[in-house]
């Protein structure tokens, strides 16, 4: 559907399909069921969420930019070893940043930022990606991954946080006529089991729009 | 199919400069790091001794700075509640046996209340805040977590305003002059009682962790807090 917008007319076909992809028809969280440990962990909040997305989304183009300019030169048998060192200095350069100019959200972030070197979304396009084809088209699919991760995040964290804590961006939208009248905020969705619910029906809902079906 | 010399040669270079990349860059926001840190645990000062940040204009830095300046001292007391010429910033208040940095707040000359740090564990971890104290030496005056990865919604409640709002009030000291500390009691607390409050339901081991370790902090101080009490 993102595919024939005419806003990306500027880009050949297969970098639209690099960057488009990844969004909805083969979306890594909903359709791959990748990256599914930080996908639980940082969506209490909306907040935490979208700076989470903004580091894998950083660190994701940036690596599969970096990965496909060596790839003619890195030998076959370290590539995965050197893959790791590139995207493991992204990832802590981004928790140093993150500690320096946004403490408050690095400190409820805590180990996940760190993670970021295991989610498998990262390695993955770097193996499957980045690996064979040009920086250009490598860098639209880091970032068209990291945007279709980001977005089953933050919908998962917008539930989460309206449903558990009766907020949005930690703006209180639940007004307090309903609470006086009984309603009460949904303690499961602080905690993973709700986040195991949220991205359930997420992934449900994905696949009955997409069409996709399990072998 | 690359030689093994390329090989070892690639991952050396690659090694270096991906290494002395990480060390300009760590070293370069040290700095401002650390004054992350500062500034985070003086704000917690500030904040259980009564100085309370509107949430909707945060302070800032220089704010967090001028006001602790302005209205804090920090000493740091011996074992005998003695004042010594130690800088609390260079003691370790987890597991420093001798030296206990406190934070005394003066508003016009007049103390306000003290503020001690406390430290221990919980269910999934140690949890780092203050305790405030009001002059009287009795009577809580506020407490902050700064750190602590306890559940959140049950344990990780102990940083939500609600539960540390509780405490002010409460005392710390019976009647008879003994040290009984505040009890976090499962369910709701006895609203006539002076020494307990509400526990958080589902965080019983957080709970009773702070109890012990709130008891166990305040008498490292109580020599001190002896010659508050006497005048």
């Amino acid at each position: 559907m993102l595919g024939k917008d005419k806003t990306l007319d500027f880009l050949d076909k297969k970098s639209k399909v690099a960057l488009t992809d990844p969004l909805m028809k083969n979306n890594p969280i909903s359709l791959q069921v990748l990256g599914i440990c930080s996908a639980l962990a940082v969506t209490v909040q909306l907040n935490t969420a979208v700076v989470m997305t903004l580091a894998v989304v950083a660190v994701l183009s940036v690596s599969n930019t970096v990965i496909s300019l060596l790839r003619t030169m890195i030998p076959g048998k370290v590539r995965i070893i050197v893959q790791l060192s590139v995207i493991a200095t992204l990832v802590i350069l981004t928790d140093q940043i993150l500690q320096a100019y946004m403490y408050d959200i690095s400190k409820q972030l805590s180990v996940f930022v760190a993670l970021i070197i295991t989610n498998c979304i990262v390695m993955g396009r770097a193996e499957a990606f980045a690996m064979q084809n040009t920086p250009g088209k490598s860098f639209l699919d880091g970032l068209g991954n990291g945007l279709g991760y980001g977005g089953i995040l933050i919908s998962v964290a917008f539930f989460r946080e309206l449903l558990g804590n009766g907020s949005i961006y930690g703006y209180t939208v639940i007004p307090e006529s309903l609470y006086a009248a009984g309603y009460q905020n949904m303690g499961i969705m602080v905690l993973s089991p709700g986040a195991f619910i949220i991205l359930g029906l997420i992934v449900w809902v994905h696949r009955i729009a997409s069409g996709v079906e399990e072998d | 199919m690359h030689s093994n010399k390329y090989t070892l040669g690639f991952m050396t270079i690659v090694a270096v400069i991906l290494g002395s990349f990480l060390s300009i860059a760590a070293g370069s926001l040290k700095e401002i790091q650390e004054l992350n840190v500062e500034n985070d645990s003086k704000k917690n000062i500030l904040s259980c001794l009564g100085f309370k940040e509107d949430p909707k204009s945060p302070w800032g830095p220089d704010e967090i700075q001028n006001k602790f300046n302005k209205n804090i001292t920090a000493i740091v007391l011996d074992i005998n509640g003695k004042r010594t010429d130690l800088d609390p910033k260079t003691i370790d208040a987890e597991t420093d046996e001798n030296n206990f940095p406190i934070y005394i707040s003066k508003v016009d000359d007049k103390i306000e209340g003290y503020a001690i740090p406390i430290s221990g564990k919980g269910l999934w971890s140690t949890l780092y805040g203050f305790f405030a104290i009001e002059p009287d030496g009795i009577t809580a005056k506020g407490i902050t977590f700064y750190a602590h990865k306890e559940t959140p919604g049950l344990g990780g409640e102990v940083d939500k305003a609600w539960f540390q709002n509780n405490f002010v009030g409460k005392k710390f000291i019976n009647d008879q002059g003994e040290l009984v500390g505040i009890k976090v009691v499962k369910g709701k607390a006895d609203p006539n009682s002076s020494y307990e409050v509400d526990g958080i339901s589902g965080a019983t081991i957080t709970s009773k962790g702070l109890e012990s370790f709130l008891v166990d902090d305040l008498k490292k101080y109580e020599s001190f807090l002896k010659n508050v009490r006497e005048g």
